[in-house]
């Protein structure tokens, strides 16, 4: 029997978009990793990653970006927790306009921000560099591990606490024993949000200690731009495989979820 | 009656889902004018038949006819029946004027036909003066009618309702079912109605279709289908009932709870094993014992308005479900009757379970996707097709699906006053009759067993 | 107390938050080039900033990118919704698999969306300039289009097309009188964050804008950062900027809480 067009039609209406997607997102990926195995002839090698290793310079780099990184990871945590706490606690803090609070700078282009905070500290009279940097960090990426804290701590069933406070717990043992524990979704969604871009980033630790200290992102924009995008494509490889170890540990479908809600 | 005299003719309609079958060569005629339930159980495939009568789905197989004229690939904007949604489907952007007026405008039909008939329907559903309001805004029972409103007004042939009084609570939905009853007689157009309600579809129906399974049971009016109900299903979907096995002795006489007792069923043939259904309100009880066929202890005694409920023990050891007007206390031996018109037998639809299956060795055969231990058949080389037999007392449930040789869930569960007769679907998607004294629950997952002894082979 | 100390630390947190942003709202009215000197209140970097009496190429950027944008979350909010529909119908696994796809922009660094797109356009010969731009702004914009359309097909009556089909309307007649204005909220807000971000994007432009000159405002900011100086205009530029949207972020966040009290209500 014949399907009538009307049931086959709509679900081809994606197949633009399926086309689209091959072309702009699933070919440009596999074409990173074509080029990361190819010299500049064309011919297949394994030189790019060699060079990668070897090469004293970008190997630290690689190191140093890493911990930058994870130390700014480690803040957000520190100086997130509490805020997506509080503002999770209805009896701590009322109003909804907060969180919009949290999520508007990252609204404010990335350069801009940075340029404020260079600002706020030549205004503070502080000199620019490490600690500079770690500060821009911080500063740019918070919001995105207050946000997804905050959404499984405001989400979490309050009999959940009822239940440990009518079974003789403590606060501070409603909070180790409950709270905590079922907010580590969130925190790890977080850390995801703020790792990834902290060890892709580019452009703005260039801006923060006056082209003192370079990061990874850095590096492998430079190689791109002065024309070695086999390197390149190499770096942003690896950069790309870390991203894949980290998203191991967290639900992709979770960060989507949590990004679109910051947006 | 000749065919053409029908305005729908569904005729032989099957439909799967993957691997799933949910219509199984269904066929129904509806006559001009007629108010048609489709009755059963969730997942019996009545949603589905609706859908296909209203083009939303195709069949598979078979073919549709309204007034004679095929529809079967006719798409949905182009058949001449309207349909009432569920959850009413009122279009959220539009008030209650656009959404009523929606096919006319469709129509193009001219602005001052379309005022007079929106009127028009909206004072029939009672919802006049509603025009300007925004859906969103109207409770249940008002979207319902302008759901209504809007179905009607384009005069359809056929008015399909999909459980549209589903979504209301109790004394709501009383009131539509009159308002709906009332609405029919008034358009005198066909009304093909979709519910789970039995009490619904028994208040409603000039007919009922019910359906499980994807297969249609038993097509009747509702004092046929309530008296007469052709097997166990329809016996226990529809109102409460006793059912149980018995005997067909000859011609008027069937045995069943340790006694003969004379009824008006014939052509069963002699000692055939069947089905009898007794109802609640039927069984006539006594404080006297004498000259009763049945004796039994009450067991527990409920007031429920109009008639108390009683639950009573028979001395032969059959638990079954009385009403009287009169309450007897618990725990006193009463006598119990019933006229012979009121024990409907019926046939049995199996009498044992039959499977389907291949030897491996001589004592092994596979069947319902695994292999099962059975005693020695001789002259066996393995690959042969045989058919098997197990009766429903031998098949063995375990709590644990680990215990059993394959696992299945409780699926149907009938309470035959002194066993429980379950369906437990196995994961291949057959099916296994138990008969049981154990409780299980509706969806139980459990193991399935059978031992050796109870496996009974035909080679083929 | 405890609510004191509370309030304190989210106030605290906040202060410094938008520390940054103040100074530069605070010094866009001020006339001294170098950030940081009060010369006294003057509007003067306004009305610099409009009278074109700034360097022609600042203009040029502020053009290049209100019409990338404009572009970019035109062409993305009609493929996305096309899109949307399309896999809202589809099931099992292609829907995955388009699902799959349609996340990685979102969950991929930019810098590495821009290197992918930049070694497809320059392996395929395409000279990069406007149009590399605009695909690129497409490419991670749509699969937020289609993620703030696919609510509102989710939410919405299965029923909805079906009871149009019911009442005699013709599938097209059908998308256009019901499906759309379903999902046009979701498709608004679609087309309000495709425009925002492809106006905020920094890392995919820089790596497809090519070497002809063409400057959005994100590169001509990283230009004249590198430069050492930040053109003063760019302080009430980003004022601006940051007022509008603020704006857009009120306009989407007040919308989804309005649909979401209206769910509430019924």
């Amino acid at each position: 029997m014949k399907l009538p067009r009307l049931f086959t039609k709509r679900r081809h209406w994606s197949i633009p978009y399926a086309i689209f997607l091959f072309i702009f997102v699933a070919l440009p990926l596999l074409l990173i990793v074509v080029y990361a195995f190819q010299d500049s002839e064309g011919n297949f090698t394994f030189s790019n990653f060699t060079r990668f290793i070897t090469n004293q310079e970008s190997a630290n780099t690689f190191v140093y970006s890493i911990g930058i990184a994870i130390i700014t990871t480690l803040l957000c945590i520190l100086f997130g927790y509490p805020a997506a706490y509080i503002l999770s606690r209805k009896d701590l803090c009322r109003s909804s306009v907060m969180v919009l609070l949290f999520i508007l700078p990252m609204w404010i282009n990335i350069l801009v921000r940075t340029l404020a905070t260079v600002a706020l500290f030549d205004f503070l009279h502080l000199p620019l560099g490490e600690g500079a940097l770690i500060f821009g960090m911080v500063y740019n990426f918070l919001p995105f591990m207050i946000y997804p804290i905050y959404n499984t701590l405001q989400k979490m069933d309050y009999n959940y606490i009822e239940a440990a406070q009518d079974l003789g717990a403590s606060p501070i043992k409603v909070f180790s024993k409950v709270v905590f524990p079922l907010s580590i979704p969130g925190i790890t969604s977080g850390i995801m949000m703020v790792f990834m871009p902290t060890i892709s980033t580019f452009a703005i630790s260039e801006l923060l200690t006056m082209n003192n200290i370079k990061l990874f992102g850095t590096v492998v924009q430079e190689n791109i731009n002065n024309g070695m995008w086999n390197y390149g494509a190499a770096l942003s490889l690896i950069m790309l495989l870390i991203i894949l170890a980290t998203e191991l540990f967290n639900d992709g479908e979770d960060r989507v979820s949590n990004e679109g809600g910051i947006i | 009656m000749n065919e053409s005299n029908f305005i729908i003719e569904l005729k032989h309609i099957s439909k799967s889902f993957g691997d799933k079958v949910v219509l199984d060569d269904v066929s129904l005629f509806v006559e001009q004018g007629e108010f048609v339930t489709i009755l059963g159980p969730s997942g019996c495939g009545k949603t589905t038949l609706l859908r296909i009568l209203a083009g939303f789905g195709m069949a598979d197989e078979g073919e549709i006819r309204i007034e004679g004229k095929e529809i079967t690939d006719t798409p949905p904007h182009l058949r001449p029946l309207n349909t009432v949604f569920q959850r009413y489907a009122l279009f959220p952007h539009l008030n209650v004027y656009d959404n009523v007026a929606f096919g006319l405008k469709l129509k193009g039909v001219k602005k001052d036909e379309i005022d007079e008939r929106v009127n028009k329907a909206l004072k029939m559903v009672g919802m006049t003066d509603y025009e300007w309001r925004d859906v969103n805004s109207l409770s249940g029972g008002q979207q319902q009618r302008v759901a209504i409103a809007r179905a009607i007004i384009n005069r359809p042939k056929v008015l399909l309702l999909d459980e549209p009084l589903a979504a209301l609570d109790l004394k709501m939905r009383k009131d539509m079912q009159m308002e709906l009853k009332q609405m029919h007689k008034t358009l005198g157009i066909t009304f093909v109605y979709v519910t789970h309600d039995q009490e619904e579809a028994l208040t409603l129906s000039d007919r009922i279709v019910v359906m499980n399974e994807g297969k249609v049971q038993q097509i009747g009016t509702p004092t046929d289908i309530y008296n007469e109900p052709v097997n166990s299903f329809v016996a226990d979907f529809i109102g409460e009932s006793n059912i149980m096995n018995g005997t067909m002795i000859k011609d008027k006489l069937v045995s069943f709870m340790g006694n003969e007792c004379e009824c008006v069923d014939v052509g069963f043939g002699e000692n055939v094993p069947v089905d009898v259904v007794l109802r609640p309100e039927d069984l006539i009880l006594s404080a006297k014992t004498e000259g009763f066929p049945f004796q039994g202890t009450v067991q527990s005694c409920i007031f429920k308005g109009v008639h108390y409920e009683m639950i009573i023990t028979t001395t032969t050891g059959y638990e079954i479900i009385a009403q009287n007007y009169k309450p007897f206390e618990v725990g006193t031996l009463i006598g119990i009757d019933i006229e012979p018109s009121n024990i409907q037998v019926m046939k049995k639809e199996r009498l044992f379970n039959t499977f389907e299956g291949e030897m491996i060795d001589s004592t092994h055969v596979k069947m319902l996707g695994d292999e099962f231990v059975c005693n020695a058949v001789p002259n066996v080389e393995g690959g042969e097709k045989v058919t098997v037999k197990v009766d429903f007392d031998k098949v063995d449930l375990q709590d644990n699906k680990e215990d059993g040789t394959i696992v299945g869930s409780v699926h149907f569960i009938l309470y035959k006053c002194d066993r429980y007769h379950l369906t437990v679907h196995t994961e291949d998607g057959e099916n296994i009759y138990v008969d049981t004294h154990d409780v299980w629950d509706d969806c139980d997952i459990v193991g399935v067993r059978i031992d050796p002894d109870d496996i009974q082979i035909t080679l083929e | 107390m405890k609510k004191f100390f509370a309030q304190a630390y989210i106030w605290l947190l906040l202060a410094i938050l938008y520390a940054p942003i103040l100074i530069i709202v605070i010094f866009s009215f001020t006339e001294a080039k170098v950030l940081g000197n009060w010369t006294g209140f003057s509007t003067k970097l306004y009305t610099s900033l409009f009278s074109g009496s700034v360097q022609h190429s600042l203009i040029d950027a502020i053009q290049n990118t209100l019409i990338i944008a404009l572009i970019a979350a035109a062409v993305s909010t009609i493929l996305g919704s096309i899109a949307a529909i399309g896999i809202y119908s589809l099931k099992g696994r292609k829907k995955m698999a388009i699902n799959t796809l349609n996340n990685i922009p979102m969950l991929n660094p930019d810098i590495i969306t821009g290197i992918s797109l930049f070694l497809l356009f320059v392996s395929f010969g395409v000279t990069q300039g406007y149009a590399t731009v605009i695909l690129a702004h497409i490419t991670f914009c749509t699969p937020y289009v289609v993620l703030s359309v696919m609510p509102r097909l989710q939410q919405m009556n299965p029923n909805l097309y079906e009871a149009a089909l019911d009442l005699g309307a013709t599938p097209g007649q059908a998308l256009r009188k019901v499906l759309i204005p379903e999902i046009k909220p979701g498709m608004i807000s679609g087309f309000i964050l495709a425009f925002t971000l492809s106006i905020d994007d920094f890392a995919v432009t820089i790596f497809n804008i090519g070497t002809s000159g063409l400057e959005t405002l994100s590169t001509y900011i990283y230009a004249d950062a590198r430069k050492g100086g930040l053109t003063p205009e760019l302080r009430p530029l980003s004022t601006i900027i940051f007022v509008t949207v603020l704006i857009l972020l009120i306009i989407i966040n007040v919308r989804s809480q309005r649909a979401a009290k209206k769910k509430e209500v019924l």
